[in-house]
């Protein structure tokens, strides 16, 4: 698989695209994230698997987001997200709440190719009660009554990742961070950004196989040399705590908001990424 | 050194997780802002009690090879037996609230989001809700929204709820049969009346309640030792904070 530009894969996002992002433990590619931003996407609908982290409050800060499902959205350490608090706040967007295990469930069905799958818990919720596409039957397989919750499958269009190595073949190495995977199978689109290419074929290797996504759910590859930064990067680089904290500071505030992505997104150049 | 209040309430912590009356905890799980919940985990696999720790933000060593879904699989088996939760707002029946004040979802005061815990909560044999803020602004009458529910009606699946709420100013235990809290011990300097008047709902006290014990000697030597060794990677802050040391990097 020939990898091509940053630029060249957020502009194959379509406007009103449903994007898959991990949460910052996770990798989510903030680089594509903030390519995104640099070519002015509209109208995303961002899913969080299952929360929601930096990236995320740099789109909607930046305009390009309208709806946000999520179990819920944090700067970690450096506390709640402003720009999405502020955007929830003004009627800018959407907010649809879930829990962890319903995300997850979704993309699994999804993963399965059948229409919803059950989940235990979430009766007495009022997540379930804002949530008229969850369903509540009753368990066909019970002797006595036991209401559950049926979820529909959920297939993003894309799912944004940010891999640690791509090869020759594009499969893309996660490591341990195996709800990638099923993001992976549930969605329409891959699009990976990926700290470096190496030559041959993981799948190959016993050793790295279990911690690729197969290269048959990947649309592209990018290469995005610190691409999760400001998060972390499984063992290749620690979350960059003192620079979350500055973009939390500066995000308080629209104007604030607005230098931030002046300095750190919209400056920045492709290849720098 | 004086004692902390961030020790005494690990070691709070520490005696209900092998509290005798409640459901056996051997494989607890711990969430990302919970440095004392995890000191007070530590602190009981330090003292010997064979207990399997998943700290789920533990970047070397994080103990799912499955991703974050790992963990609510687990749970929805039945093989977590106790879990921590928290909230931005808490009430007398233990509904938590980790959405926000107002109008759904959130239009006073937003809050992250609910997490796992609408799920959490109903399919963890034991739950203990901890929060060191102890004002009429956590502590409610009734919370605005309900992220997961404290007690549920009898044909709803659920295999156990909270134990017990920990705060900065006291431990109160949970009577699920009655969906009301009672005040089992008081930190030092505070008393009843002040439990009363810092707390949004009512609940339950004896007569005379006791003072929260202060930890033993060896229970202080465990935290500042073997239990900060374990917890500076996660929690670099909080050890430099209490404990008065620094990660080397």
């Amino acid at each position: 698989m020939t990898p091509i530009s940053l630029e060249a894969m957020a502009a194959s996002v379509p406007n009103g695209a449903l994007v898959a992002l991990p949460p910052d433990n996770s990798l989510p590619s903030v680089a594509l994230a903030r390519a995104l931003i640099r070519r002015g996407a509209r109208d995303l609908k961002l899913l969080g698997v299952p929360v929601s982290g930096f990236a995320t409050d740099l789109l909607i800060g930046a305009g390009c987001v309208v709806e946000v499902e999520t179990s819920a959205v944090s700067l970690g350490e450096a506390g709640f997200a402003p720009r999405f608090t502020a955007a929830l706040k003004e009627g800018r967007i959407a907010v649809r709440d879930a829990t962890c295990p319903a995300i997850h469930t979704m993309l699994q069905a999804a993963e399965k190719g059948v229409p919803f799958m059950p989940l235990r818990g979430l009766i007495g919720s009022d997540i379930l009660a804002h949530r008229p596409d969850w369903k509540v039957i009753a368990n066909p397989f019970a002797a006595g009554e036991d209401p559950i919750v049926l979820l529909p499958a959920l297939s993003p269009d894309v799912a944004a990742i940010h891999g640690v190595m791509a090869d020759e073949e594009g499969n893309v190495w996660v490591g341990r961070r195996r709800e990638l995977a099923t993001l992976a199978h549930a969605s329409k689109r891959v699009l990976a950004t990926v700290e470096r290419r190496v030559p041959g074929n993981m799948l190959e290797d016993e050793r790295l196989a279990p911690g690729c996504i197969s290269a048959t759910y990947v649309e592209a590859i990018a290469v995005a040399t610190r691409g999760a930064w400001p998060v972390a990067l499984l063992d290749d680089y620690a979350f960059d705590a003192a620079h979350v904290a500055e973009y939390a500071a500066m995000a308080r505030t629209e104007g604030g908001f607005r230098a931030y992505l002046d300095r750190h997104v919209l400056a920045r150049q492709a290849a720098a990424e | 050194m004086s004692i902390r209040p961030e020790e005494r309430v690990a070691a709070a912590l520490a005696r209900l997780i092998l509290d005798p009356s409640a459901p056996p905890a051997r494989h607890i799980a711990v969430g990302a802002a919970s440095p004392i919940p995890a000191a007070a985990c530590w602190l009981v696999r330090k003292q010997g009690h064979p207990v399997r720790l998943s700290l789920l933000h533990k970047r070397s060593g994080n103990p799912f090879t499955e991703g974050s879904r790992e963990l609510f699989d687990l749970t929805g088996q039945g093989r977590i037996d106790l879990f921590f939760l928290g909230g931005g707002q808490i009430d007398g029946q233990a509904n938590i609230n980790l959405v926000g004040t107002g109008e759904w979802p959130g239009t006073g005061v937003r809050f992250p989001g609910s997490f796992g815990s609408a799920f959490m909560y109903l399919m963890t044999p034991r739950t203990i809700l901890f929060r060191e803020e102890h004002s009429p602004r956590v502590l409610v009458q009734q919370v605005d929204m309900i992220s997961a529910p404290g007690v549920s009606p009898p044909a709803v699946f659920r295999r156990g709820t909270a134990q017990a709420l920990v705060t900065g100013r006291c431990v109160f235990r949970f009577h699920p049969d009655r969906a009301r809290f009672a005040l089992e011990s008081v930190h030092p300097g505070e008393s009843v009346e002040s439990v009363r008047a810092a707390t949004g709902f009512d609940f339950d006290a004896a007569g005379t309640v006791p003072e929260t014990p202060d930890p033993t000697d060896a229970e202080l030597a465990l935290l500042r030792g073997p239990v900060c060794d374990e917890m500076l990677e996660t929690y670099p802050e909080f050890c430099a904070r209490v404990f008065g040391r620094r990660h080397a990097a």
